[in-house]
């Protein structure tokens, strides 16, 4: 094979998006689709073009978060995302529906790269990225393919959540790429692990999201989502980071 | 169309590998299609005959030569070899257009033919790929 023309055609699709934000943590169940689905849902409320790529192939839940029907991509040159509460959003839901996609490692590469080359963004203040669980085949390819892509970090005070997020975090900065800062998410009590890891990493720590005990009732309904304190303590958290 | 997707990333690589090879005029680019995919040959030979910068001083009387390389599966469950047409024949009109975007959906819609796994290998036959850029220096 001389050339693998997928790749030529990814940075094209993306030059008219300013920033490319990967929301990432390493474990699985910490809150990053939340998270992702949030600040999506928040910088398109302020007025943002936004984008939202939820790249866990084989457990996508972004679509159920924000409430998405499943209503097929336009084909203009590609794939058009849908426009859905002002976000341009795109998931491997389309073509799945509820049907498992069982993806092996080179699988889940094939089609992250398939997705990067056919999907025409547009123009957009932001693309959220929501990564899969762990620092295989996705989160290599974000960073090899996704040159302008800062990562998000998100953890909670768990030590086996901590344990994960040190490696990735260990990835992320033998690899070089900017990291936004770290969120810790689903708070209970008052320790501050997460906090002491961003500072020992020299790291931007965020700031910490309540664990919602109402926040599974907000789900599919955008207007409740953006109310609730996951949602709003996100936004003001990221402010400074990502200006609106 | 997403042919036309496919077909911008054709002639892009072509250039790269023009451009490393110090290639100043492309004459023939070989590009395989496998057959996982179920892109139209005519449909793809247009999109990439359109998609061609005009005028490219590179890009002049280019021939483009479409193979369509058959798929071949291999069950890692109980190590049965299959093509398309033993499973691809009953796939529904949706399923066959999932596959058609994300070739690895595959995974999704066909199984095995003698156990019914989805855990197969496509040994060959995905996707789009340029096997051959010819031209002078």
């Amino acid at each position: 094979m001389r050339g693998d023309p997928r790749l030529s055609v990814i940075d094209r699709r993306l030059e008219k998006v300013e920033r490319i934000v990967a929301v990432t943590g390493g474990k699985g169940g910490i809150g990053k689709s939340m998270v992702a689905s949030c600040l999506a849902l928040n910088l398109a409320r302020s007025g943002q073009k936004v984008g939202l790529l939820d790249l866990d192939l084989t457990g996508p839940c972004d679509h159920l978060i924000l409430g998405i029907g499943t209503s097929f991509p336009e084909e203009e040159f590609g794939l058009v995302p849908p426009l859905a509460s002002g976000i341009r959003f795109m998931s491997i839901t389309y073509f799945t529906g509820e049907q498992p996609a069982p993806l092996r490692g080179t699988d889940v590469s094939n089609a992250l790269i398939e997705l990067l080359a056919i999907v025409q963004w547009g123009e957009l203040d932001f693309l959220v990225i929501d990564m899969p669980p762990g620092l295989g085949d996705a989160l290599l390819d974000a960073v090899r393919l996704l040159r302008r892509a800062e990562f998000l970090v998100v953890s909670t005070a768990s030590l086996v959540v901590l344990e994960t997020v040190k490696r990735s975090l260990g990835l992320l900065e033998q690899v070089g790429v900017p990291i936004v800062g770290v969120v810790e998410n689903m708070r209970r009590g008052k320790g501050k692990a997460v906090e002491e890891l961003a500072v020992q990493r020299d790291l931007p720590f965020l700031g910490s999201l309540p664990f919602d005990e109402g926040l599974e009732e907000a789900l599919g309904n955008t207007e409740k989502l953006a109310r609730t304190a996951v949602a709003s303590g996100l936004m003001k958290m990221v402010q400074n980071r990502l200006p609106t | 169309m997403h042919e036309f997707a496919l077909a911008e990333g054709v002639i892009a690589t072509a250039l790269d590998v023009a451009e490393k090879e110090g290639l100043k005029r492309i004459s023939r680019i070989g590009v395989a299609i496998g057959e996982l995919q179920q892109i139209e040959r005519e449909l793809f030979s247009q999109a990439i005959t359109e998609i061609m910068p005009e005028g490219h001083p590179q890009l002049i009387d280019v021939d483009i030569d479409l193979r369509i390389e058959p798929a071949r599966f291999c069950c890692r469950s109980c190590g049965r070899e299959f093509g398309f047409a033993e499973v691809g024949g009953e796939l529904a009109e949706e399923e066959s257009e999932a596959i058609h975007f994300v070739p690895e959906l595959a995974h999704t819609y066909l199984r095995c033919p003698a156990c019914e796994s989805p855990d197969f290998e496509v040994t060959k036959g995905r996707g789009v790929w340029i096997e051959t850029v010819e031209g002078s220096e």
